[in-house]
């Protein structure tokens, strides 16, 4: 019973149109490559690489695919 | 006991998975229309860092093809060409060594409406190492495209070893091979603010279980007047949160501002956090300028001192010191400069960019003391200066889209 409420009430929070605050032809400046959070993966994955290996925190910074293979 | 144990496991695993159920189904339910995939490119790396008597280089390349629609895949080939003989070599009276480290990962992206779904394994090899893992990972659009959510697991295995010389030859050692297992729960949330803010917010945990020693690194205790070393002792699990938020905003004459924190904590007792804060500049219609300001602190692990008072004993009598584990602070300054060129494309490419990128990192450490100075004058056992470095990383790169 629990379970059918749980998907009834997916299935009611899927259908709530939302009306987004920056339409699509707002995005111009989010679209530009120096607002990307990682514009060269290659790069950011090495630095996240050499840090990792030198420090004791680890993670928590959103995934770039791949594995570690930091040992 | 056991049993309620494994039973409050089992219960908790099942809301994991059941919680997770439901994660998916709300995702997938809000898939109308298309995401986008990543671009396909190609990006050729050669690196070199450079610090605290190490030296490492090597290159690294990353391919990436897609059909624009449902699939991208991509292969990364990683090479580090390790020559150390760093503080920890050092000490233990060892001459420099070399040794290389080969990576490879491939993995694919499918666009399910505006969901991507991916997977992907990397290979990690070296003379006295090899791991490998698994990821898979989970991400939609919702809200009108302003907000993206992820999700990730990860799972690894590694396989440790000891080499010795023999005959000018580093050799695994037989008899030595532990193990061990890793894992990697992530979720995050992108969200577009405004026409020019974009803010990411991610958490993740990580567990680990096995051998997690460095099988050559030693422990130092006091003994008699002087010092002694014996292999480090160290828990056989590991458990860490980390949690970071990013942010990105434009500037009105086209320029951006990046900002990073990142909180860290583990159930060594290590406790960390990390700023970064970014500007990137084009300069006409070419030339892509990006600087960054980086702190990082972290404290010490419970079971580390740079000089234990005594040796360990017993299997839980944990000891290390590594100074990965230890109270330090290092301060990063960073420059990238791009060279867009062939915007119009050339052959097969639609454009390309040359790219230069160098870190200057100075790492200091609070209670890691350079045990060089006193390793033939046991009065100076405990009072040596302590440790302190800086390390040069340099990037050089090409990137070619088609």
């Amino acid at each position: 019973m629990k379970k059918i409420l749980m998907v009834q009430l997916l299935v009611l929070l899927s259908a709530c149109a939302v009306e987004p605050w920056v339409q699509p032809y707002e995005r111009a400046n989010l679209a530009d490559p120096i607002m990307s959070f990682s514009r060269d993966p290659i790069s950011s994955s090495y630095r996240k690489h050499v840090y990792e290996a030198r420090e004791g925190a680890r993670g928590g910074e959103g995934s770039q695919g791949g594995g570690c293979g930091c040992n | 006991m056991v049993v309620k144990v494994v039973r409050v496991v089992a219960v908790a695993v099942t809301r994991f998975t059941t919680c997770c159920f439901y994660i998916w189904l709300l995702l997938m339910s809000f898939s109308v229309s298309a995401a986008v995939l990543p671009e396909d490119r190609a990006d050729i790396l050669s690196h070199s860092y450079q610090g605290g008597g190490i030296d490492i280089t090597g290159p690294s390349i990353l391919v990436r093809k897609g059909d624009d629609k449902t699939f991208s895949v991509y292969a990364n080939h990683y090479v580090d060409n390790i020559s150390s003989a760093s503080i920890d070599v050092q000490v233990l009276g060892a001459s420099r060594y070399s040794e290389e480290r080969v990576e490879q990962s491939v993995g694919m992206d499918i666009l399910h409406g505006k969901t991507i779904m991916s997977l992907g394994m990397t290979n990690s090899d070296e003379n006295d190492y090899e791991a490998s893992s698994y990821n898979f990972g989970i991400s939609t659009d919702m809200f009108g495209d302003l907000t993206t959510i992820t999700m990730g697991y990860a799972k690894g295995k590694d396989d440790i070893f000891r080499t010795q010389y023999v005959g000018g030859v580093r050799t695994r050692e037989s008899g030595f091979h532990e193990e061990a297992i890793r894992q990697s729960y992530s979720i995050g949330l992108s969200q577009i603010l405004s026409k020019n803010f974009v803010l990411s917010a991610n958490f993740e945990t990580i567990t680990d279980e096995g051998y997690l020693n460095n099988p050559y690194r030693q422990y130092r205790f006091v003994s008699g007047s002087g010092d002694q070393y014996r292999t480090e002792v160290y828990p056989a699990t590991r458990t860490s949160r980390a949690a970071s938020i990013k942010m990105n905003y434009f500037l009105p004459y086209r320029a951006a501002i990046h900002y990073k924190q990142r909180v860290f904590a583990d159930d060594w007792g290590i406790e960390a956090n990390d700023s970064e804060v970014g500007y990137t500049h084009p300069f006409g219609e070419y030339l892509i300028l990006e600087l960054r300001y980086r702190l990082y602190s972290q404290t010490h692990a419970d079971f580390y001192s740079d000089l234990h008072a005594e040796q360990s004993t017993q299997v839980l009598d944990f000891r290390a010191r590594d100074k990965e584990l230890s109270t330090f602070n290092s301060t990063t300054l960073g420059a990238s400069i791009s060279y867009e060129f062939a915007k119009n494309g050339w052959w097969i490419f639609d454009k390309a960019s040359a790219n230069i990128a160098y870190d200057y990192i100075k790492f200091e450490y609070e209670d890691f003391r350079d045990a060089r100075v006193s390793l033939n004058d046991d009065t100076l056992v405990g009072n040596e200066p302590l440790y302190e470095f800086t390390a040069n990383v340099m990037q050089l790169y090409i990137s070619l889209w088609y």
